[in-house]
């Protein structure tokens, strides 16, 4: 029993992944195209950035809640700034809001020990009404200043630009996380928060540090998104998003009680999550399953976690 | 409702369980193999052996935690199957396990009656609970406030909690594992007495413990456990500690303690501290010297691991200062007197040492990284073959780094931590009940790290309730009272009465 457990818990999502991708290659004929599959991961970009950080901070036994609402102000601050100024400065200055906010859900988290979960949420409303203040409910709108599509809309090697940031990003972190000492520190803050104290790891530091990377790599991917459509708006993302980042990274199998998990396993969550949905899509299946089957696949992925846990032993 | 039948009143004498053929195996390993044994009524039943002889899971079997592979369990002649503790429960067996579970919202009487509140009309009977509680209490000859919250509970009160807890459910077998583990002496004391009266008033108990002379004191029989097998159960009186420990080893132990190595006359002071104010803590003082291992004894609840935590930076201190090797300790947390090369090895090795489900070697090497690595990459390989050598110096063997840390017995979890201090090379070692929960064979092997580490020059602050082991390792003994530093003893003066007198101090007897 144990073993069957561990084995699954291993190999978490991994053998869903392959077989709804066979799946899916064998009964949709344009599945399988170099087109439709750059389109997915050009799709999925920002949600894998944001996920990709998110993972610090899930591992480091964190939460972040706000980056949805990152998203929409990072990417209403750099439309907005586009219209007048270069689009060097609105991107900056659009991922400079993120880490600014990343750096208070830290602070708040760390200095003055509330809840990750509770701050996170509360602060997502913050950001959220001052997304709205940035736009006076309005859509930006680009479409004069193609410059700033430049950010993800141009091509490199017949993959757009986006694409390349989403793998720089996903990859760095990856690195992160598995070979450095600080994600040596994540693991260890989140698996035993007092252990690592003692062993002389600054615990909020390390908890601070991942906060922040998860506010940028929210606005990264808002700027990413708005760059893209050359519009935005204060209610893009919001709650969804929130989710469907916290969705794919948990169904990949990293723990949302810390100490567990690792890059590959997000990639492939969010993945699998967006492979769920193109094929609704591909397959012409009516679209309101495709979230009954999303819930319930997140309902057997932490289902699994928890089952295999109690088997180890 | 959630009120339990009484299990039916039996004759006193005559097997009150009988096991038969227990097996049980964990992944692979076999953990009982073959054991019978029988257990009389009202009588008190030593489980003995080390760490991963398998008496734990023994008593588990017995309290439905675990079941049995193969086997039968025969209670009152009967043959029952328990697939949960609730249904051991139900039929009158309670296990006490050695990590306790109180719920730190409710009071003690809450605690208590856990699941078997009085209530009226579904809400729970305040006056009634307290009533009963006191009973119950005065029953058990315990000294303890109903109305205490569970958090902060020091352990010798959550064990009575515990045992309340048992007794408020009928029980007429109760296990308790390991329940003088974390105790103090005179707390030790109290709670044999207690088992007495349990086993007196017809209540079974079977007894988990590594204290030999405690099972040689208290218990009526013993069964001796090695490696999973059964060697024997024989009336205790008929035991000796040797013959216990010569069976469980497979081999006689000669003394217990390494011999303790002369502090060099002018050895510098590695640890210094002055008029050290904490919480639980008042105008401590005490000064280590290289290659010295001082003993910090004192009653559970008196300080000693305040002090500690103090000294390291764990806790935040109102006034005083701490010197390690000359220079005076700066900055907060115990990053800082990490890097000053101040080490402490926590209390409880689970809670605040280990990283449970992280691979070994990730444990050990976690306080050494810097050390490790290049531009914030750790070097796998030389992380490999350090981690290596300090397992191999605190002679653990282990299957292969990359597996979970909690796949290691007790001891060798503790021989971990163990590793990850030596591989960080500190000035000063803080060892906070280094011995709490392992086996002999381990707990010689930590006495002979701590006495070759002391003999390398490094400074060691020994805590411990076992005073035995403080006098036999320490060259020097503080005691502790009431946070205060109260008595200092060497040489000759080094006596367990001393030691013990001094930590009740002048509140004997109140």
């Amino acid at each position: 029993m144990a073993t069957l457990a561990t084995r699954l818990r291993r190999a978490g999502i991994l053998y869903p992944f392959l077989i709804l991708f066979i799946v899916l290659a064998v009964s949709s004929g344009p599945f399988f195209t170099k087109v439709n599959l750059l389109d997915i991961l050009d799709q999925q970009a920002s949600t894998l950035i944001i996920a990709a950080a998110g993972t610090l901070v899930l591992v480091a036994g964190g939460i972040d809640l706000s980056v949805g609402a990152v998203y929409a102000l990072a990417g209403v601050t750099a439309a907005h700034l586009a219209l007048f100024a270069s689009p060097a400065l609105a991107i900056v200055a659009g991922v400079a809001v993120g880490l600014g906010v990343g750096l208070v859900n830290g602070v708040i988290v760390t200095a003055f020990r509330i809840n990750a979960l509770i701050a996170t949420l509360a602060m997502s409303f913050v950001v959220s009404g001052l997304a709205s203040l940035v736009t006076g409910g309005n859509l930006v709108i680009d479409y004069s200043h193609p410059g700033f599509a430049d950010l993800a809309r141009t091509s490199f090697l017949t993959v757009n630009t986006s694409t390349w940031t989403m793998l720089a990003v996903v990859v760095a972190l990856a690195v992160v996380l598995s070979r450095t000492t600080a994600g040596r520190y994540i693991y260890a803050s989140g698996s035993n928060a007092e252990a690592a104290r003692l062993s002389g790891v600054r615990v909020p530091l390390i908890k601070l540090t991942t906060f922040v990377l998860s506010g940028g790599a929210a606005a990264l991917g808002g700027v990413i998104d708005a760059s893209r459509v050359l519009s935005a708006q204060a209610s893009n993302g919001e709650t969804t998003l929130t989710f469907t980042v916290l969705a794919g990274i948990v169904v990949g199998g990293t723990s949302i009680l810390g100490g567990e998990g690792a890059m590959w396993r997000t990639v492939v969550g969010v993945l699998f999550i967006a492979l769920i949905g193109n094929g609704f899509d591909l397959l012409g299946l009516n679209p309101l399953y495709e979230q009954i089957a999303l819930g319930g696949i997140l309902l057997v992925a932490v289902g699994l976690d928890a089952w295999s846990r109690l088997r180890q032993p | 409702m959630a009120r339990l039948t009484v299990p039916s009143p039996a004759s006193k004498t005559g097997t009150h369980v009988e096991l038969v053929g227990i097996s049980r195996s964990f992944g692979g390993v076999r953990a009982l193999d073959e054991v019978s044994l029988t257990i009389a009524h009202g009588s008190i039943h030593a489980l003995v052996g080390e760490n991963g002889a398998g008496k734990s899971t023994l008593g588990k079997i017995l309290a439905g935690v675990i079941t049995p592979d193969r086997g039968q369990l025969l209670l009152d002649g009967e043959p029952v199957t328990f697939r949960s503790p609730r249904e051991a429960i139900l039929r009158g067996i309670v296990l006490i396990a050695q990590e306790l579970s109180i719920a730190p919202a409710l009071s003690v009487a809450e605690n208590v009656f856990l699941g078997t509140e009085p209530r009226r009309a579904g809400f729970v009977a305040r006056r009634a609970l307290r009533r009963r509680f006191d009973d119950l209490a005065a029953t058990a000859g315990f000294e303890l406030r109903g109305d205490l919250p569970g958090r902060g509970l020091r352990t010798a009160d959550q064990q009575k909690v515990e045992i309340l807890r048992a007794l408020c459910r009928n029980a007429r077998l109760i296990v308790m594992d390991e329940p003088t583990a974390a105790l103090s002496r005179p707390d030790a004391e109290r709670l044999h007495q207690v088992i007495r009266r349990l086993a007196a008033g017809g209540t079974t108990v079977v007894l988990v413990s590594h204290f030999l002379r405690e099972v040689a004191e208290l218990a009526d029989e013993v069964t001796i456990l090695r490696d999973g097998r059964l060697v024997r159960t024989a009336p205790a009186a008929d035991e000796t500690e040797e013959t216990m420990l010569s069976s469980m080893l497979g081999r006689s132990l000669g003394t217990t303690f390494p011999p303790r190595r002369p502090v060099p006359p002018h050895a510098p002071v590695v640890l210094e501290a002055r008029g050290l104010s904490a919480p639980g803590v008042h105008d401590a003082s005490l000064d280590v010297r290289a290659g010295e291992i001082v003993g910090l004894a004192g009653l559970v609840g008196s300080g000693r691991t305040e002090l500690a935590r103090a000294l390291c930076r764990a806790q935040r201190v109102s006034a005083g200062t701490v010197s390690v090797a000359g220079g005076a300790l700066v900055g907060r947390g115990p990053w800082a007197a990490l890097r000053a090369g101040l080490a402490m090895i926590p209390e409880s090795r689970q809670e605040q040492g280990l990283m449970l489900g992280r691979p070994i070697a990730e444990n050990v090497s976690l306080a050494s990284l810097a050390r490790l690595s290049d531009l914030g990459l750790v070097r796998r390989r030389a992380e490999r073959q350090a981690v290596a050598g300090v397992l191999d110096q605190v002679g653990v063997r282990v299957p292969a780094q990359a597996a979970p840390v909690s796949t290691l017995s007790g001891g060798n979890q503790q021989k971990a931590l163990f590793a990850r201090i030596l591989l960080r090379g500190p000035r000063v070692l803080v060892a906070d009940e280094p011995t709490r929960g392992v086996d002999v064979g381990a707990k010689r092997a930590i006495y002979e790290l701590l006495t070759s580490l002391a003999a390398e020059g490094l400074g060691v602050l020994l805590i411990s309730s076992d005073a035995e082991e403080i006098l036999g390792l320490a060259h020097r003994v503080l005691v502790m009272r009431a946070g205060r530093i109260a008595a200092e003893f060497r040489g000759e003066a080094m006596t367990e009465a001393a030691v013990l007198a001094a930590a009740f101090g002048a509140e004997r007897g109140a």
